[in-house]
């Protein structure tokens, strides 16, 4: 008879070099981890490298995790650095747009104010509109709003200050807003 | 304050974060502004959402980074291994390094004991 191990037990077994172990963590995380690759970098090729470098991250420093916190959160911190690492990366090979070059696109907003804001729709329509935020926005609000990571931790793991990742959110948070809501606000202004 | 200064400030007070007196009293009596406000409220919710819209992984990449886990850690054990043996090769070389020094100290010390000797 197979025993599951709970995570606490897991994560002690491969810190002490228990491959099994860790890829047991791997198979357990893997959906949540690569969903947070795929919302971080906003495309599928880039979202699996960066979750693969995560766990090979996480892998080697595994020794070094203290428990502190849950095993996601290090992780989640783990795939947010790997995440601008391979932005970086990306951009020396082919200069991704790394700034506010950005255009609203047409999300159908009209629509979506008459919609209730939880239902499928509205939620596949936010993800779209994160995908084109710049890569820098995108980062700090899917860290922030999706993630729930503090402003500290943000900046920590993206290599900019606490007040940068403010100012980023707040930017992020605008072009969200224009995009999905503006036919609600220009409504409004009548 | 007018809307458009008030405005501005919203995506930092929808977190409860301080924008100032004028700012937030401007807040409580402008329709407007309240209606903004609760877009971006209802945007932070909506994203808050996405949390556990979970987007499913490409077929194969679990067992693609399940391999490459595997081929890592064997490149740091052959790498570890190939350390342990520099380490030893090191040792080997100082220890003999020492060895001689000392034997060489000693063959000096004597040859000198008995260059004293003869000319006493």
């Amino acid at each position: 008879m197979e025993i599951r191990l709970d995570e606490t037990e897991l994560v002690g077994a491969a810190r002490s070099g228990d491959r099994q172990a860790f890829d047991e963590l791997v198979r357990r995380t893997f959906v949540d981890t690569f969903t947070l690759a795929r919302r971080l970098a906003g495309n599928e090729e880039d979202a699996r490298d960066v979750v693969q470098e995560a766990y090979l991250r996480a892998w080697k420093g595994i020794g070094k995790f203290r428990g502190d916190a849950a095993f996601s959160t290090w992780l989640y911190r783990i795939t947010a650095n790997a995440a601008a690492s391979n932005l970086q990366r990306r951009r020396r090979q082919r200069s991704v747009p790394f700034d506010d070059d950005f255009e609203p696109v047409d999300t159908g907003a009209e629509q979506m104010v008459s919609q209730s804001a939880e239902s499928a729709e509205a939620l596949d329509r936010i993800a779209g509109a994160l995908d084109e935020l710049p890569a820098k926005l995108r980062s700090v609000v899917v860290l922030k709003d999706v993630y729930g990571m503090s402003h500290e931790a943000i900046a920590e793991e993206l290599g900019i200050s606490v007040s940068a990742a403010k100012v980023r959110l707040h930017r992020a948070r605008r072009k969200l807003r224009d995009v999905l809501y503006d036919e609600g606000a220009q409504a409004d202004a009548m | 304050m007018r809307c458009d200064e008030v405005t501005a400030m919203l995506p930092a007070l929808v977190d409860g974060e301080p924008v100032g007196f004028d700012a937030e009293r401007h807040v409580e009596t402008c329709l407007r502004c309240q209606a903004e406000l609760a877009r971006y409220r209802r945007l932070l919710r909506t994203l808050s959402m996405l949390r556990t819209r979970y987007v499913e992984p490409t077929p194969g990449l679990l067992g693609e980074t399940l391999a490459a886990i595997t081929e890592a850690a064997e490149h740091g054990a052959r790498h570890t291994l190939l350390s342990g043996r520099r380490l030893a090769y090191a040792g080997a070389i100082g220890g003999s390094a020492l060895a001689a020094g000392a034997t060489a100290m000693v063959l000096i010390a004597r040859s000198r004991k008995r260059a004293l000797s003869l000319a006493g």
